[in-house]
């Protein structure tokens, strides 16, 4: 098979009408961890969501392959079962389901079969233990009146435990403290693997610091204007975007 | 082995698991038994008729009074009009004159031993898992087969207390005086057409006395009614007294073979909770698509008393439901939690109605419905708070959620409130099955399906918590049923 694990290539999204990523092309190999970085409104999570198939971010041109497979004529729940997972930058509250039941759920979509099901009490404990997450989450609601700081760690507590090759994590790191930022990146890099990627979608680079990146992009309107290491993110963070914009112009110019 | 026992503790932490898949409803509880039809002891002819009325009083061998009562209250029915309220429609299209009012399954009458019961009737109630239920949880057992209770059981322990859990025309002729005495006092024929026509042709239904500071709460009292015949009318008549400080729970269910014609369920059910009594009574409903469900409920409740109604309504043609609970006295408390569901063909107009009538009373009211392709909810709600009940509190909360565009949901919200000293919560919502948590379940793996299944629990979450697990999981499955649309 390929040697990447998802392959962006050309990837225009619009959303309302409005084209708001114009053109992103990024290849995560096995193994890498990837920052994507940049202002808000830059379009980070609309190339997250149109990635993992939400209906109103739509994909008008360019293509997308997890492990060399197009994943564009997949609905969202094919996508997911296919190895692709998004912490989502703002996770839906659904009242009424338990996160227990919503992860029964999501493991018996892949493997249904009864004896699997038998250990997943014990998985999921040792899952919330290592994310120090209470085990009285499981009978709450699924986000309903979280924090925001719960609302991430359950976002890691589900890749940890859905096992995807390819993890979308948008802003994951936005609302934790310290202690938590600790935890999470913590869970983040117990996920990391030869054979797995992440594109870890930020605004700081506070979170870097945990969680190593192979490679860093800047993203500005809709378009990657710079790819570089893990200086990049340093440098972000001493001059701030503005000092990113002239190569933008060099980029579409 | 102390793996084992942790396992078991840490069970209870966790919610039923609510994606079980059931077979589809003709095959769970739509079947059709012809070898106990074959059988029936009686089966008089269609309609309805004071010599109809006359006969069933005399098979069942009643005092004088209750012959006098249906025939009175027959005269009552055929002088009342139909409701000129509600679906008016799909009323108008139901035949009293193609009805059975009365059959006998069975030659003797409810046995009290299982294995008395002939096979015909036990392969029914076997497929239903009603011996199996009670086995596990239940404080007694009552099941309805057509017009009268085939079997019933109590708990050893509880008749030792005096609990007196007969059908009702078994407690009619064992304690005649105490039936008379609270027969028909909470809901006189005249209360309307339906309630008349109940008591003109009454039969089966229980008969719960609970004495003084008795607790059954724990082990709940299960009624199982099964109409199994084309064009059968089922009249149960229910009566449920808790003395002071006793405590009951009583769960009744209800299912039926899907037949092309309509069959008629009209039950009356009378609750009295006296002082510092409590009584919940559960309705998990499962008709089929041709059950016309025309119900008439009501409690009172005594000083500092508690009744529940925790109802769940799915299948039927058309449901009319609202349950009542009068607070006669200080203190005394109402809560009625209703969940509808409503697909194509059906109208669930289900709600709910409280009279405050005393000081310092309390009522919430809880109603969910979920309206699906072109099916109908609405919610019919009265509360009615007299001058003098001061310091009362009143909460209403409807939530209503549409799947599908034609999916139709009406609130119909009454208050009538004549004190000034009282609190009153009101909200009603209409909501949808939202993109966002679509996308966020699927985005997980699981399929859309059994993303909005979930999300439909979800919704009702607040009323399956109420149930014991069995009846929860049940429900949940239920509910799968109609999502799929298999149902009718
Ligand atoms: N659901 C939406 N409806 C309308 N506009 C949207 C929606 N989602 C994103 N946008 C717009 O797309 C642009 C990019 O937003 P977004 O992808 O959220 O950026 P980022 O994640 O980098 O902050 C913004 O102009 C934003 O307003
Ligand atoms: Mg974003």
């Amino acid at each position: 098979m390929s040697n990447y694990i998802l392959q962006i290539k050309d990837v225009h999204v619009e959303v309302e009408g409005k084209e708001v990523v114009k053109g992103v092309t990024l290849d995560i190999g096995k193994g890498e961890v990837h920052a994507l970085m940049g202002k808000n409104g830059s379009g980070k999570s609309s190339l997250s969501n149109a990635i993992m198939g939400h209906p109103s971010y739509s994909i008008t041109s360019g293509d997308v392959l997890l492990d060399g497979v197009s994943v564009l004529e997949m609905d969202p729940n094919e996508r997911s079962l296919a190895g692709l997972f998004l912490a989502f930058q703002y996770p839906q509250a659904v009242p009424g389901v338990t996160v227990a039941n919503f992860l029964r759920s999501a493991l018996m979509a892949r493997r249904n079969d009864d004896k699997a099901m038998r250990t997943f009490r014990k998985e999921l404990y040792a899952a919330m233990d290592a994310l120090e997450v209470d085990h009285e989450f499981g009978g709450r609601y699924l986000n309903d009146g979280f924090s925001g700081g719960e609302k991430k760690r359950l976002e890691i507590l589900q890749l940890s435990m859905l096992k995807p090759t390819m993890a979308l994590l948008d802003e994951t790191d936005s609302g934790l403290d310290i202690d938590a930022l600790k935890i999470v990146s913590e869970g983040i890099n117990n996920y990391c693997s030869a054979e797995n990627g992440i594109l870890l979608v930020t605004h700081y680079q506070r979170i870097l610091d945990y969680v190593k990146p192979t490679k860093v992009h800047v993203m500005i309107d809709g378009k990657i204007v710079k790819t570089g290491g893990p200086e990049i993110a340093l440098e972000l963070e001493k001059s701030g975007y503005e000092s990113f914009q002239p190569e933008l112009a060099e980029v579409s110019g | 082995m102390s793996d084992k026992a942790q396992n078991t503790q840490t069970a209870t932490e966790l919610p039923p698991d609510p994606m079980i898949k059931g077979d589809d409803y003709a095959e769970k509880y739509g079947f059709y038994s012809a070898e106990a039809a074959k059988n029936y002891f009686l089966k008089g002819g269609k309609g309805l008729s004071h010599e109809v009325v006359e006969n069933i009083s005399r098979i069942k061998g009643e005092p004088q009074w209750m012959n006098d009562f249906r025939h009175k209250s027959l005269d009552i029915f055929l002088s009342k009009p139909m409701p000129n309220w509600g679906d008016t429609k799909l009323m108008g299209e139901l035949d009293f004159q193609n009805i059975y009012y009365y059959i006998k399954p069975t030659e003797k009458s409810a046995q009290d031993n299982w294995d008395d019961v002939p096979d015909y009737i036990k392969n029914t109630f076997d497929k239903l898992g009603i011996p199996e239920a009670e086995q596990k949880f239940l404080g007694g057992v009552s099941a309805q087969f057509e017009s009268e209770v085939v079997y019933h059981s109590l708990k050893e322990d509880l008749a030792k207390k005096g609990v007196i859990f007969l059908d009702m025309d078994e407690a009619l002729k064992q304690h005649p005086d105490l039936v008379k005495k609270y027969f028909s006092t909470v809901i006189p024929p005249s209360d309307n057409k339906f309630a008349a026509l109940n008591s003109a042709v009454w039969s089966g239904g229980s008969f719960i006395y609970v004495p003084k500071g008795v607790d059954v709460g724990a082990a709940p009292l299960q009624a199982y009614f099964r109409i199994n015949a084309e064009n059968m009318g089922q009249f149960e008549r229910t009566l449920i007294i808790a003395d002071e400080g006793a405590r009951v729970h009583y769960i009744e269910g209800c299912t039926a073979p899907i037949w092309s014609s309509d069959s008629l369920h009209s039950a009356v059910v009378e609750v009295i909770a006296h002082d510092s009594a409590y009584i919940r009574y559960t309705t998990i409903q499962n008709w089929a698509n041709n059950i016309y469900n025309l119900v008439t409920k009501r409690a009172v409740a005594k000083k500092n008393a508690t009744v529940e109604w925790v109802d769940g309504n799915l299948g039927s043609k058309l449901t009319m439901k609202f349950p009542c609970v009068y607070l006669a006295e200080e203190g005394a408390k109402a809560e009625i939690l209703s969940v509808a569901f409503a697909g194509t063909g059906q109208h669930q107009d289900a709600g709910a109605k409280v009279i405050h009538v005393a000081k310092n009373t309390s009522s919430r009211i809880t109603s969910k419905s979920i309206s699906k392709d072109k099916g109908i909810a609405s919610y019919r709600g009265m509360v009615k708070v007299y001058k003098g009940a001061e310091g009362s509190k009143v909460s209403v909360e409807c939530d209503a959620l549409l799947i599908g565009s034609e999916a139709r949901s009406d609130t119909y919200p009454t208050m009538e409130i004549h004190e000034d000293n009282v609190k009153i919560e009101h909200e009603a919502r209409v909501s949808k099955v939202s993109e966002e948590q679509l996308f966020y379940l699927t985005s997980r793996g699981i399929s859309e399906d059994d993303a909005r299944l979930l999300i439909v629990n979800g919704f009702i979450e607040p009323f399956t918590k109420e149930l014991p697990m069995e009846y929860a999981v049940e429900l949940n499955r239920l509910i799968e049923l109609e999502m799929t649309g298999s149902v009718g």
